[in-house]
């Protein structure tokens, strides 16, 4: 295994370590490791599950097991500077969310998922993002964008350009 | 009907509400020191129990009942988890008190743990609220340097630490053993109940799941009184001495087809076209309304004639809805389709159901195929008796699931096409003329039995 390149930097592992001492199992960091490494990677590659199952005592296969379960973190490569989050449930649906995303992704050219050829922006789509009052929403990064029109949107995807 | 004076949200429209200077100048934690002072552990569960306070994260189990099934001198540790993973489509009160108001949930989540003995409250929030993670952050580091969290809080001999704890974006993390299980480091699949989390809940040890709502609550009954809290809603049925009633002022959130949609505090009872009309400044562009769901979108659907069902714990179970839920009102116009409506809801479950148990992921997967069907022009009348009987068939209430998730999956299906089964025949006449009657199984369902 001594071929493989180290992906977790040192600050990394403290990261991951600092967590330890709240809970009373190991186990219980897998989701803020794996959070702490896609905050810095904007992936979580399979070499990181190796590493952070051996901070944590575990088998790669336990931390790989909770990953898969979530939709949230990606493997194969990393997403885009900024993941746009386009809410596709009901109450965005009810002002013209599906048309939002469709509208988006034909303007970008990425299906939801796909980041853009720039590496900038990744549109995804998103269940209830709590926002109702807002919609349709979409969450640009950690800002909530409300009220989206396909001109705001269209100022959104300029951005990243 | 008298102005109600907001409880909940009375902070939340000061400047720099969200910090601890302007909430201790609004009689913030002068519960908390009240009842350190003044009052045992059990005096402070006992006056939760005597408010009547129920759970207002969906299921409204009365909260001091709940932590009195916390077995007795327990050696400890007893963990509180706080269910911060809002997710249920149309909810988003508990962002509200996240971002506008977090003092006042953490001095309710310390009166918890105090009542409770809890050493260590474990804060699940989704990921999806980062302005509610880091207001609560910092309301948390706040604490600390006051005194108000950690070691011997203000003097006494009681210590709690709270550790917020970040999702990963998934719906079943809201159930409170999926929680668990998500914050042990584990997939979020739900446990089988018994034992419930509070003889056996998250690292084995006796816990209390508690919503952010709730929390908020508990604040209010300490300051001002389990009798105050009983002024407000709807009283216990006398008839019914299994009914708990419907106490307190409740977060409604209203969205969808309403002129001004927002968050807004009501007394429990509230019916949902004075919500509507009163609050949400009636149905928008000028438009008849058509369905509302009452709670979230597990809760089903009210038609326009059952506008005024009382959105208390008791009122939308009355006219075959689930329950009141987290009490989040979506509005449909005249203009919607129960076609599109239906699919977006099956849509959302079949993404969302955590694929343990095989009634909900198969039935979760299958109803979307069928509406899918539909949408694109191919549905047979047929379908609607398929749909039908996935609803009647997956769920807790059925007896064939772990957890509610289905049940919530299989109410908009059964609501949705029992309620407006007009909508659905006319729109599969409509774009099926040859194909409608048809009733044969569809190759698709066929390969069912391939194996």
């Amino acid at each position: 295994m001594s071929t493989v390149a180290r992906v977790l930097t040192d600050e990394m592992i403290e990261a991951i370590k600092a967590y330890i001492p709240r809970y009373p199992s190991k186990q219980a960091v897998t989701l803020p490791a794996l959070h702490i490494v896609n905050d810095r990677l904007r992936y979580v590659p399979l070499q990181a599950i190796v590493e952070i199952a051996e901070i944590l005592e575990l088998a790669p296969a336990q931390v790989q097991d909770t990953l898969s379960f979530y939709g949230y973190f990606k493997q194969d490569k990393p997403h885009g500077e900024i993941r746009a989050w386009v809410c596709r449930s009901v109450s965005c649906a009810l002002r013209g969310a599906d048309e939002l995303l469709e509208h988006m992704c034909h303007k970008a050219g990425l299906k939801p998922g796909e980041t853009s050829a720039n590496g900038k922006l990744t549109i995804e789509f998103g269940e209830c993002l709590g926002a109702c009052e807002m919609a349709p929403c979409i969450l640009e990064g950690e800002e909530l964008v409300a009220d989206v029109t396909h001109e705001k949107a269209d100022a959104l995807l300029a951005k990243y350009k | 009907m008298a102005k109600f004076e907001p409880v909940l949200m009375a902070n939340m429209h000061k400047a720099d509400s969200h910090t601890l200077k302007v909430y201790e100048a609004g009689g913030g934690y002068r519960g908390l020191r009240k009842a350190l002072k003044e009052m045992t552990p059990d005096q402070v569960t006992e006056t939760v129990k005597a408010s009547g306070l129920r759970g207002r994260g969906g299921a409204g189990f009365p909260t001091g009942l709940k932590w009195t099934f916390l077995p007795k001198n327990h050696p400890g540790p007893i963990y509180m988890c706080i269910n911060a993973d809002e997710s249920e489509p149309g909810t988003f009160n508990n962002r509200y008190l996240m971002e506008l108001d977090p003092h006042q949930v953490i001095e309710g989540i310390i009166l918890s743990c105090y009542a409770t003995k809890a050493v260590t409250a474990y804060l699940y929030i989704r990921v999806e609220y980062p302005l509610s993670r880091r207001r609560l952050q910092s309301a948390i580091d706040e604490c600390y340097a006051a005194g108000l969290l950690g070691k011997n809080i203000l003097g006494t001999s009681f210590s709690l630490d709270i550790f917020i704890h970040v999702g990963a974006a998934a719906y079943i993390c809201g159930e409170e053993t999926g929680l668990i299980e998500s914050l042990e480091g584990k997939r979020a699949w739900p446990r089988i109940k018994p034992p419930f989390p509070a003889i056996e809940g998250v690292f084995r040890k006796p816990t209390v799941v508690n919503n952010i709502e709730t929390a908020a609550c508990v604040t209010q009954i300490i300051d001002r009184g389990a009798d105050w809290f009983k002024t407000i809603g709807v009283p216990a049925d006398p008839k019914n001495p299994r009914d708990p009633g419907s106490y307190g002022p409740k977060l409604y959130c209203l969205s969808g087809h309403v002129n001004k949609p927002g968050c807004y505090e009501a007394p429990l009872g509230i019916t949902c076209r004075e919500l509507i009309n009163e609050y949400g400044e009636g149905i928008w562009k000028g438009r008849k309304g058509k369905a509302a769901i009452p709670g979230g979108i597990s809760m089903g659907l009210l038609t326009e004639a059952e506008f005024d069902t009382p959105l208390d714990f008791a009122g939308p179970g009355k006219v075959g809805c689930l329950g009141l839920g987290t009490a989040a009102v979506v509005v449909m116009d005249e203009t919607v389709n129960m076609v599109d409506f239906l699919h977006n809801s099956c849509r959302f479950f079949a993404h969302e159901s955590c694929g343990q148990c095989t009634p909900c992921r198969e039935g979760t997967h299958w109803s979307l195929t069928m509406l899918e069907r539909i949408k694109a022009g191919k549905g047979r009348l047929k379908d609607l008796d398929l749909l039908l009987e996935i609803g009647d068939s997956i769920g807790i209430i059925p007896g064939t699931t772990i957890c509610g998730l289905s049940d919530g999956a299989a109410w908009p299906i059964k609501n949705a096409i029992r309620k407006f089964r007009g909508d659905f025949e006319e729109y599969i006449k409509r774009t099926n003329p040859n194909g409608y009657m048809v009733t044969e199984p569809v190759p698709a369902l066929l390969q069912l039995g391939a194996h």
